[in-house]
């Protein structure tokens, strides 16, 4: 436990001592910001049935700030250790591969959710600026932060797991964003073929994330997205520990 | 546990795609020693390092560290560990007494203990004054000495350092070999290095490896005895006839040489049968004679001489 806090600690300084956290960050606000401004043109001081954290979803900035963001935060977190050799260092400790493993995981996770926040100002200023409750609502917001948590979840393990397979970052950081848009654009395929309702339309349906982040954004919570996130995760990261662990039997 | 060798390492072998790294090697190191690793580039000793730290598994023999199976029993090996790779690899972005308290705290140090021993090995390493600053930005000299306090900061009971004075100055280099040495008693050490002073001064023990095999292991005194043909010189005034004579029927040479030098001395080249020392009784026959003896020397045979001789591809059929 104490290995895995102090690397979860070290991980997450790596993000803010260097520029990279930060650039990171800056870049998701903006994103964040220039949705934001669109969302009140679309508002246009009229009323809306809509949650503000729909309004916000429907802009497609949130998949920008996720596709883009997900690869470059999880990219160094085994390449960058492999390339200069502090792998070797680390992994030569009494510190068990699981444990470097979910503790980079957990850095990632952690800094994710932080790139988030700035979204709850912007959802706290339309509430402010409309004096209307109904502009910010706590449980539909705390569900959006919850699918917002889960599919990073997702993302950062298959980071994890593109990060743990090379020693190049820019490597890392394409197969991460090769995988991560392969499952986003699942959930376009599933829209085109519903008409059918074939089992295969119907099994895409499970994966199409578009539709069930949207629920989210509704303040639907449906466990049957958790448990496919869950899963997806605890998959990877299992990968990614067999990666680990593969260079004693390599 | 504290009795028998440190490292045993027997048969074991290590193949990368293709290329064996390491074949058959079968050593063992005692307890306080400080052993070093001589060969050239791609002889095996980081390979051999790297499977004794336990981060890459051998595909055949066996490797034991203080008792501990370095595969099977990896983490207990691991706490017993100091291990500085090659090149030294630091997070440059961390300052120096972060990053070693990091360190300790990944190799299972509480946070009272971690800072004592993140003190002592600053002051070990001569750190105290960088302590604070940020790594990336130290010379060569003081990243090294990092990386050397890292290997000692949880107090190992084998220090493994993969080339731990390259590309360092001189005075440097001087000093991380006065704190390797410093080590020993306390800790055993095995260092790894193709600077062969380094060796001579450093280690009580040399090992030579090439393609894979210990071609050579011993003291480097006893390398020396046993490799070194003995010759002596000495260099005599007499007349030549007399000398050529007096060699003759002078029972321990097997051949000797002489030439004239300067003024009526004469440099006679002496190779003695067994390498054995002659001197004192080449001095008392000069003496015997009433020659005037101006110099009389046993040449002794560096390492490097040595290490020639054994990497030889000639000689590997007749090594050890």
């Amino acid at each position: 436990m104490q290995a895995f806090l102090t690397l979860t600690r070290r991980e997450l300084a790596g993000f803010f001592v260097s520029l990279t956290g930060y650039v990171i960050i800056a870049a998701a606000v903006f994103q964040m910001g220039l949705s934001f401004v669109i969302l009140l043109n679309n508002l246009n001081g009229e009323a809306t049935p809509m949650p503000v954290t729909e309004i916000f979803y429907v802009t497609a900035f949130f998949w920008l700030i996720l596709l883009l963001s997900a690869p470059v935060i999880t990219m160094r977190l085994f390449a960058l250790e492999k390339y200069s050799g502090t792998f070797e260092t680390l992994m030569t400790t009494p510190v068990g591969d699981l444990q470097v493993v979910l503790a980079k995981f957990f850095a990632a996770m952690i800094f994710y959710m932080v790139m988030w926040l700035p979204l709850l100002g912007c959802i706290l200023l339309v509430r402010y600026f409309t004096h209307e409750s109904a502009g910010f609502d706590l449980p539909i917001a705390a569900s959006t932060y919850l699918g917002i948590f889960l599919i990073g979840c997702l993302y950062m393990s298959l980071g994890c797991f593109a990060s743990a397979l090379t020693r190049s970052q820019i490597i890392a950081a394409m197969i991460s964003f090769v995988i991560g848009i392969t499952f986003f654009l699942l959930s376009f395929l599933s829209e085109q073929i519903n008409i059918g309702k074939t089992w295969g339309a119907q099994a895409l349906s499970y994966v199409a994330m578009r539709e069930q982040m949207r629920d989210f954004t509704r303040g639907i919570i449906d466990t049957r997205y958790i448990v496919f996130y869950l899963s997806l995760t605890i998959f990877f990261l299992f990968l990614t520990y067999r990666v680990i662990e593969s260079r004693r039997w390599k | 546990m504290s009795t028998g060798p440190m490292i045993e390492v027997s048969n074991l072998t290590k193949r990368y795609a293709g290329n064996t790294a390491i074949s058959d090697l079968s050593f063992s190191v005692g307890r306080g020693e400080i052993v070093g690793l001589l060969g050239e580039n791609g002889a095996g000793k980081s390979t051999t390092m790297r499977i004794l730290s336990c981060f890459l598994p051998a595909n055949s023999g066996t490797a034991r560290v203080a008792g501990f199976d370095v595969f099977f029993q990896a983490d207990e090996v691991r706490r017993r560990i100091g291990y500085m790779p090659e090149n030294n690899p630091l997070h440059p972005e961390m300052r120096v007494r972060e990053y070693l308290k990091f360190r300790a705290r990944l190799k299972g140090l509480g946070i009272r203990r971690s800072r004592e021993r993140v003190d002592v090995v600053l002051q070990q390493c001569g750190l105290t004054d960088v302590q604070k600053k940020i790594i990336g930005h130290l010379s060569k000299g003081y990243r090294q000495r990092v990386g050397l306090a890292d290997a000692l900061v949880h107090e190992p009971e084998l220090i493994i350092l993969d080339e731990p004075t390259i590309g360092l100055d001189p005075h440097q280099i001087r000093s991380v070999r006065q704190l390797i040495k410093n080590l020993g008693g306390n800790h055993t050490v095995l260092i790894s290095t193709h600077i062969l002073s380094e060796v001579e001064m450093t280690c009580n023990r040399v090992m030579i490896m090439r393609g894979g095999k210990i071609l050579v292991s011993d003291t480097s005194e006893n390398l020396r005895k046993d490799m070194s043909d003995g010759q002596i010189i000495a260099e005599i005034a007499a007349p030549l006839e007399e000398l050529k004579n007096c060699w003759e029927e002078m029972a321990g040479i097997e051949h000797f040489d002489i030439a004239p030098a300067d003024g009526e001395f004469f440099r006679c080249a002496l190779i003695p049968l067994n390498g054995e020392d002659l001197r004192a009784q080449i001095f008392s026959r000069a003496k015997e004679r009433g020659w005037m003896l101006r110099e009389l020397s046993r040449r002794q045979q560096s390492l490097e001489d040595i290490y020639m001789r054994v990497t030889r591809p000639d000689h590997e059929g007749d090594a050890t």
